[in-house]
């Protein structure tokens, strides 16, 4: 692996081996000192044209628990306002020496872009790219799932394991990844989601299931996992542009509340990617519940990008002491 | 122009089936047979070469005023030589809008400058392409630029009353309304062609039918005023089905085709590279396959280029930032033999009909896209259709290099064009002295 940009092509053995280095990258930060010196006198640059508190500090602890120098550049800009371009962005990190840029960007493909166009020679990682794809959210979620519904999780897929993805599924990057990265596991895929909210020639997919109300889903499926995507207020309000009438009406059809909780098998477990929006597409008792991993979720964020910095840049070995 | 600046074409195939003389004197056609020609006249060996009436293409951006970085009037008519072209109609998005006399008189008379090709300005439709008001199309029509084509090309006549009132309006003078079919709703922050490649890539969708639902309102506008309309860009199935309906309607309609959407498709765009961002968008594999077999039946009337031009700083960058469009002037004979020739769909007769003949009619362009016959107009384009080449992007003479189409390889070119006579571009070699 040379670059992190999706997981769209990513082999079920590179996958695997993310997970493996994931779970010891994981066991590291239970000791009294987390710290460990694998990637000192590297140099990590976080580069993020959007605004995402959580997942830039989420690979700055991440580099820093494996001793690396880290860089926050941000470069505010979109597609109006052009602030410096990313190719010139690109040149001035090459000339800084960074040996890997973790970048966010408003646009599909800017990870792709950046990996391909030669402004720059380092290991690239998406975190997050338009609409497009959000790797590092996908393997922690599947290091998540495999942790609670796995037995002896190493070296293992999720194959088998039923899995519903519930909400925005359009504009989620988050979807993007885990639908690919879920399919590569074996997983079986349950996509749940208003039609207008359903990417273009995904309910005619024969490896997915497509569900447009919650309730059917329930109904058709037992679950282990359900990963509730983030609504975001603005897609329901836009007018004319809306892609839904209004919140009561989603969290009516699509929120997971207690009894749609109660209908789940009792192992099932319930998943978002934060940040929650309590009362819209999950309800407080559902996020508190004992069945709820969120929190952890973000810890083995943590962990999966620890083992994404450290097999793109320090090669293959795990970690021997 | 003297009888010394004669010039003997000699043993070219007119329209790719018969085997001739041109002997061009004084700016035209005067016999088809070389013992007619003048003494001291130069002569080129055509032998092999396809002879065509000089090819015009009605849809072109020259960037000329206000985008100069991009492309001149002089760069634009350059490669339009060279790739064969003898007149272009300019697109009127340029800075200020040609919607004034005033603009379009400018940017002919920089063409006449030049001399390479015949430049005719396109008028707005709506001043400052914004879709409020009709601009002053009599007035650009009666000025020296004598406007015919007239258009809001890069952006859409979406208002049904402003289009309608459009259509009937240009009836005056014989004017015909080009509209670029794009729902703006519909394809709001539109990225590329929706479908499974755009959910592959995350990027926003341009679906067909945006296109398809404006192409549908604007033929029945077009019968309900008995107008003329030409169709920008026509890129999917089922335009080439509505317009197939219309025109077995008898609607006054014409469409055109771009080379790139004969040849590419949203596969390409995998990859995020923006040279292939574009509008409309690179569709489906069916779509290219709809458009080839409307061009081949005369459901679709033209070949043109959209030759769009844009500095690197414009493509070099994330998908997202981009700007839509690529250039195609150099490239348009060879994907035209490439894609419908070479395929036995089209016969050199029917690129002169694309490529020549019928643009001419639609722009109203008199004196080009006449036949190759004694007493007409010099205008001739030479094609060498066993010239197999690689598309090089910087080898062009366009001012920009935004070429979706480097590396390809492609079967032939133009290799020499002459506007009334006088040769514009030229990749063979001549015998005898330069008067």
């Amino acid at each position: 692996m040379k670059h992190l940009l999706g997981t769209q092509d990513m082999t079920r053995e590179d996958a695997t081996l993310i997970l493996d280095t994931t779970a010891q990258m994981a066991a590291t930060q239970d000791r009294e000192i987390r710290k460990l010196p694998t990637l000192r006198g590297r140099t990590v640059v976080n580069l993020f044209f959007e605004d995402s508190t959580r997942t830039r500090i989420s690979f700055e602890a991440a580099a820093k628990r494996l001793s690396a120098d880290v860089i926050n550049f941000s470069a505010k800009g979109s597609s109006l306002s052009k602030g410096e371009s990313l190719k010139d962005t690109a040149l001035t990190l090459q000339a800084m020496g960074a040996d890997a840029v973790v970048i966010r960007h408003w646009a599909s493909g800017a990870a792709d872009r950046l990996a391909q166009s030669g402004w720059m020679h380092g290991a690239v990682l998406n975190a997050g790219d338009g609409t497009h794809q959000h790797p590092t959210q996908a393997l922690l979620d599947a290091f998540t799932m495999r942790r609670h519904l796995v037995t002896e999780p190493d070296g293992r897929g999720l194959d088998g394991l039923t899995v519903a993805i519930v909400g925005d599924v359009l504009h989620s990057r988050v979807a993007g990844s885990n639908i690919a990265l879920l399919k590569t596991l074996g997983a079986n895929v349950v996509v749940v989601a208003p039609p207008t909210l359903i990417p273009f020639g995904m309910a005619a997919r024969e490896d997915i299931s497509v569900h447009y109300t919650l309730d059917s889903a329930l109904e058709a499926h037992d679950f282990d996992a359900i990963m509730m995507l983030r609504v975001q207020r603005e897609r329901m309000t836009g007018g004319g542009s809306g892609f839904f009438p209004s919140p009561e009406e989603y969290t009516r059809l699509f929120g997971l509340d207690r009894a749609r909780m109660d209908r789940m098998p009792e192992h099932a477990i319930i998943l978002h990617p934060g940040p929650m929006n309590r009362g819209l597409e999950i309800s407080a008792e559902a996020a508190d519940s004992p069945r709820s991993v969120i929190v952890e979720q973000v810890s083995n964020g943590v962990a999966v990008r620890m083992a994404a910095l450290y097999l793109l840049l320090s090669g293959e070995e795990a970690p021997n002491d | 122009m003297t009888e010394t600046d004669a010039i003997v074409i000699e043993n070219a195939s007119l329209y790719g089936d018969t085997t001739a003389d041109l002997v061009i004197v004084d700016g035209r056609i005067a016999s088809l047979d070389r013992a007619d020609a003048p003494a001291g006249a130069r002569t080129i060996d055509a032998s092999g070469l396809v002879a065509l009436p000089g090819l015009v293409d009605i849809h072109v951006h020259l960037r000329e005023p206000g985008r100069e970085d991009a492309e001149t009037i002089e760069t634009g008519s350059r490669s339009a030589a060279k790739g064969g072209f003898v007149a272009v109609h300019a697109m009127a998005n340029t800075t200020p809008t040609a919607d004034t006399a005033g603009v379009v008189e400018q940017v002919a008379s920089r063409g006449k400058e030049v001399g390479l090709v015949d430049v005719y300005p396109v008028g707005a439709v709506t001043v400052g392409l914004e879709g409020n008001q009709l601009s002053e199309m009599g007035a650009m029509a009666n000025s020296r630029a004598q406007v015919r084509v007239f258009s809001d090309d890069g952006k859409c006549v979406h208002d049904p009353v402003l289009m309608r009132r459009a259509l009937e309006y240009v009836k005056t003078f014989d004017g015909v309304i080009a509209q670029h079919a794009q729902d703006p709703r519909l394809t709001e922050g539109a990225q590329m062609h929706e479908g499974l490649v755009s959910t592959d890539l995350g990027l926003a969708g341009w679906p067909a039918v945006a296109e398809e639902s404006i192409i549908a309102r604007d033929v029945l506008l077009a019968e309900h005023v008995g107008s003329r309309l030409h169709v920008c860009h026509l890129s999917t199935a089922g335009s080439v089905e509505i317009i197939r309906w219309a025109k077995a309607k008898g609607i006054d309609v014409t469409a055109e085709v771009m080379p790139h959407h004969l040849l590419l498709t949203d596969e390409n765009v995998r990859g995020y590279d923006p040279r292939f961002k574009v509008n409309p968008p690179l569709r489906t594999q069916a779509d290219v396959d709809a458009v080839r077999a409307g061009l081949a039946d005369g459901t679709i009337d033209i070949v043109a280029t959209d030759h769009a031009p844009h500095p690197d700083e414009d493509k070099d960058c994330e998908w997202g930032a981009a700007a839509m469009g690529m250039i195609g002037l150099e490239t348009a004979v060879g994907i035209v033999q490439k894609t419908m020739v070479d395929s036995g769909a089209l016969s050199w007769r029917d690129v002169a009909r694309v490529m020549s003949t019928t643009p001419a009619s639609i722009g109203r362009d008199e004196g080009h896209g006449r036949p190759l016959e004694v007493g007409e107009p010099a205008n001739i384009t030479l094609i060498d259709p066993t010239a197999t080449w690689t598309v090089e992007p910087s080898a062009t003479a366009s001012r920009s290099n935004n070429s979706p189409f480097g590396g390809i390889e492609l079967p032939g070119r133009a290799v020499a064009t002459f506007l009334r006579g006088r040769p514009t571009y030229t990749d063979v070699s001549f015998e005898g002295a330069f008067a």
